[in-house]
């Protein structure tokens, strides 16, 4: 038993990917384990979700591989989820899209993520954060040892944000479960996680967030003001805010780390605004 | 009622039955282009089995199926969106078809019975078709039904989880292409996919589950059907275009009926 814990849930070694010519991912290591919550942050474009779909087996890398732990179920709440409103879809007919479940069951899923009344809700009519409640009460009824997320609080708004990550560490606790996750939010990334990882097509550092803020590298992608750690609010490259709120004009690109043009020093938002549309 | 009256009324509701989920799936997975491609490729298929004396049905789903196949390759470049090749495809197919039967001198082909249907030239051998190639399609729906539910949603999840998506949605394909063979004496080519769409987007506003949108849209299409036979008779009116009128009217109906429900409940917030 002891053995098995010790074993990762999930180990990815040293993975290679390419889209044509371009360099989606290069040399990637990844170890998530139980009870551990690992974030994934980095600009958009910068692999992310691929890495993701490679660790969900839905991509297979062209060099490396992926180990994972003998009796691995996965809980995975995907990006972009929208239901066109022609398909009449019940929130606990949703739950059961692909494996039968009693109602039971179903509702105990749904009050654990407090969303215990929308069971015979039309998912096409679920706010932003209802919807992400209802995905992760999904994910939760395959009784996974891993939670995937990508990007679980996106069209949530700022509170709702901040229950959510939360609910995630709630369950990590509850569960024992290892949770791998895309978030854009380095402010909640900074506080409720044991591990990150700051990917930008290969890592460009990782480790716990402490370590990570401090990292020069990461000061080169995110800003200056993300390792201040001041603002959770959009950091664009063009500008940083002060104490007060006001912009000030970022006159340089910071040092280290020297990021060619397709790779990438665009626009890397933390999400605040509800309606972000992400990569 | 004359036997070549019953003949047809037993094809088109047999052919509207089937439509219904098939239609539905259409709709759901905004397939819709797909439908006319198909049906257009047909017309290539026809002129195939004329050409090479075997059975037209058989190479209507035959070219359908290269039509499928093609299209499957042809996604995995990422310079031309779907609908774009679908444009190319449907039309090229159309048209091929057209020069290969006017090439056919020696041979009279029915081309407007082909383009607009012709449902009361259906023979007991059609029927036989309709009926035996519907029970296996509905079977075939029944055992893909919660994957290919699963794949509308979020094709990604469903696969995470274990759905095998490219068999069902070859399956799929090959399902559309036989409803379009048996279909063509009903509506013909240029109609077909309207007896898919249609009954399906008619049948949203009366369903909560997937499962009774389905049942509903077979049901409209059955409607659609006899109202539009009994006018056709009644009025001497081609019979395929006076379906699609038939199934038109039903789904202005529910429309409006809709449109009054949503006033209502705009109205009283209680």
């Amino acid at each position: 038993m002891d053995n098995q814990l010790n074993t990762p849930l999930i180990n990815v070694q040293n993975v290679n990917l390419r889209f044509g010519s371009v360099n989606v991912l290069t040399g990637i290591n990844l170890v998530v384990r139980d009870g551990e919550i690992v974030t994934l942050i980095g600009p958009n474009g910068s692999g992310k979700t691929t890495l993701i779909r490679i660790v969900l087996g839905l991509l297979a890398p062209d060099c490396g591989r992926v180990v994972r732990r003998e009796g691995l179920v996965v809980g995975y709440l995907p990006q972009r989820f929208s239901i066109d409103p022609v398909l009449p879809l019940t929130v606990s007919r949703l739950m059961t899209l692909t494996h039968s479940c009693s109602r039971a069951k179903i509702s105990d899923a749904l009050t654990t993520t407090g969303v215990s009344k929308l069971a015979d809700a039309n998912v096409s009519e679920l706010s932003g954060g209802q919807l992400q409640r209802v995905l992760l009460a999904r994910a939760l009824l395959r009784e996974p040892n891993l939670l995937v997320l990508d990007e679980p609080t996106q069209g949530v708004d700022f509170i709702g944000e901040a229950e959510l990550y939360g609910l995630i560490s709630r369950l990590r606790d509850e569960l024992k479960c290892g949770v791998l996750m895309i978030s854009h939010d380095l402010h909640m990334v900074m506080s409720s996680t044991d591990h990150v990882i700051c990917l930008n097509h290969h890592i460009c550092c990782s480790g716990k967030p402490e370590a990570v803020r401090l990292n020069p590298e990461f000061r080169a992608l995110f800003g200056p003001s993300a390792v201040q750690n001041i603002a959770p609010y959009t950091h664009d490259h063009d500008h940083t805010h002060d104490v007060s709120g006001a912009v000030i004009p970022l006159k340089n690109d910071g040092e280290g780390h020297v990021h060619n043009r397709a790779a990438g020093h665009g626009k890397h938002n933390t999400n605040v605004v509800p309606t972000e549309i992400i990569d | 009622m004359d036997d070549f009256l019953i003949r047809a009324l037993i094809a088109g509701l047999g052919v509207a039955a089937v439509a219904g989920p098939l239609g539905c799936f259409i709709v759901w997975r905004r397939m819709a282009y797909f439908g006319d491609s198909m049906a257009h490729s047909a017309l290539l298929g026809i002129a195939l089995g004329l050409l090479t004396g075997i059975d037209v049905t058989l190479g209507i789903i035959g070219t359908g199926i290269v039509l499928a196949i093609i299209l499957v390759l042809l996604q995995r470049q990422r310079h031309l969106s779907t609908d774009t090749l679908l444009g190319i495809l449907s039309h090229a197919a159309l048209s091929l078809g057209l020069i290969t039967i006017s090439l056919m001198e020696r041979l009279r082909v029915d081309l407007l019975g082909y383009l607009f249907g012709d449902i009361l030239a259906v023979t007991t051998v059609d029927i036989y078709w309709i009926y035996g190639g519907g029970v296996v399609t509905l079977a075939c729906m029944a055992v893909l039904w919660r994957s290919l539910i699963a794949m509308t949603v979020h094709e990604e999840l469903a696969e995470a989880e274990g759905v095998h998506i490219l068999p069902a949605r070859l399956i799929f394909m090959l399902l559309i292409a036989f409803i379009i063979a048996v279909s063509i004496k009903v509506v013909g080519v240029l109609l077909i996919s309207s007896l898919l769409i249609i009954p399906a987007a008619t049948s949203r506003r009366f369903a909560r589950t997937p499962e009774t949108m389905a049942a509903i849209a077979s049901f409209v299409g059955m409607l659609a059907v006899f109202f539009g036979l009994a006018a056709s008779i009644k009025w001497d009116t081609p019979s395929g275009p006076s379906i699609v009128i038939a199934a038109t009217t039903l789904f202005t109906f529910s429309f409006v009926f809709g449109l009054g429900k949503h006033l209502i409940r705009f109205r009283s917030p209680n």
